[in-house]
């Protein structure tokens, strides 16, 4: 088994990529649907171009490959580590998306909603400071 | 209004649920500790052959899928701090489903987390 050390490197490390990835991410995803416009009702004729249009987006395809990335970093830090550790440890992409939205894509973005994300990194703190593995493997 | 909440409960339970099978999955395959590409791709493969992985790959496709429509008719500050609600799902189905030990202080950051979703909601109007 890894040292408690190694270990708590090894995820903080992962972690560290996760959200910085996840939210870039996350900006495109939202910037391309933004400009492929609403989702039409669940007419299936309406459903199918609006999932074309999503899939012939450079931006689309440009978010998909960054959460590709974050994907393959979950799957590894999952290999060792809690679920209940690393779900609420990245969430501090949250805080990163909210900055991201209000700064790049000039959203506003109201002082509540700015208070409840610093709540969920609040939560984010508390939990990092868990034992990151519970389990035996 | 329906939509929106359709979409909530996609995103939030099915994604959730998949996300769990993938932490199965990857326990199952064991601890990576060689971070070179070819032994990473190698440990992905290994995931890749065991049922549960394509179970968790499905549902959390549902659950993406779910998030591109949400995305659609709301704002990106708005969606992503509002779907923290499956970390209060996701630490719960830990405890129950995946045998982790979930202490007192865990579950309070989880509280914490679940605070900060309903400030966002407030937010919102």
């Amino acid at each position: 088994m890894t040292p408690a050390p190694a270990l708590h490197l090894k995820t903080a490390i992962l972690i560290v990529i996760m959200v910085s990835v996840a939210p870039l991410g996350d900006m495109f995803l939202g910037k391309g649907m933004k400009q492929i416009g609403p989702m039409p009702d669940w007419d299936p004729t309406g459903l199918f171009g609006f999932f074309f249009r999503t899939f012939t987006s450079e931006t689309i395809w440009l978010g998909i490959s960054l959460l590709l990335a974050f994907f393959v970093a979950y799957l590894l830090v999952l290999s060792w580590a809690d679920y209940s550790y690393v779900l609420p440890a990245s969430s501090i992409s949250t805080l990163v998306v909210a900055l991201l939205a209000r700064f790049v894509l000039h959203e506003s973005v109201r002082p509540l909603r700015w208070a409840g994300v610093a709540m969920i990194c609040l939560g984010v703190f508390v939990v990092g400071h868990t034992h990151p593995r519970t389990t035996e493997h | 209004m329906l939509t929106a909440a359709v979409l909530y409960f996609l995103i939030v339970v099915p994604g959730t649920c998949g996300e769990m099978c993938m932490s199965h999955t990857m326990k199952a395959v064991g601890e990576v500790k060689d971070f070179r590409p070819h032994s990473v791709a190698r440990s992905i493969g290994r995931a890749m052959k065991l049922p549960s992985f394509w179970v968790g790959i499905s549902m959390m496709a549902a659950g993406f899928f779910a998030l591109l429509g949400m995305l659609s008719i709301a704002k990106v500050s708005f969606v992503f701090p509002a779907t923290a609600l499956s970390y209060a799902v996701g630490t719960l189905g830990g405890r129950l489903f995946l045998g982790e030990r979930v202490t007192p202080q865990r579950w309070a950051g989880v509280f914490l987390v679940c605070v900060g979703v309903v400030l966002v909601a407030l937010g919102k109007g």
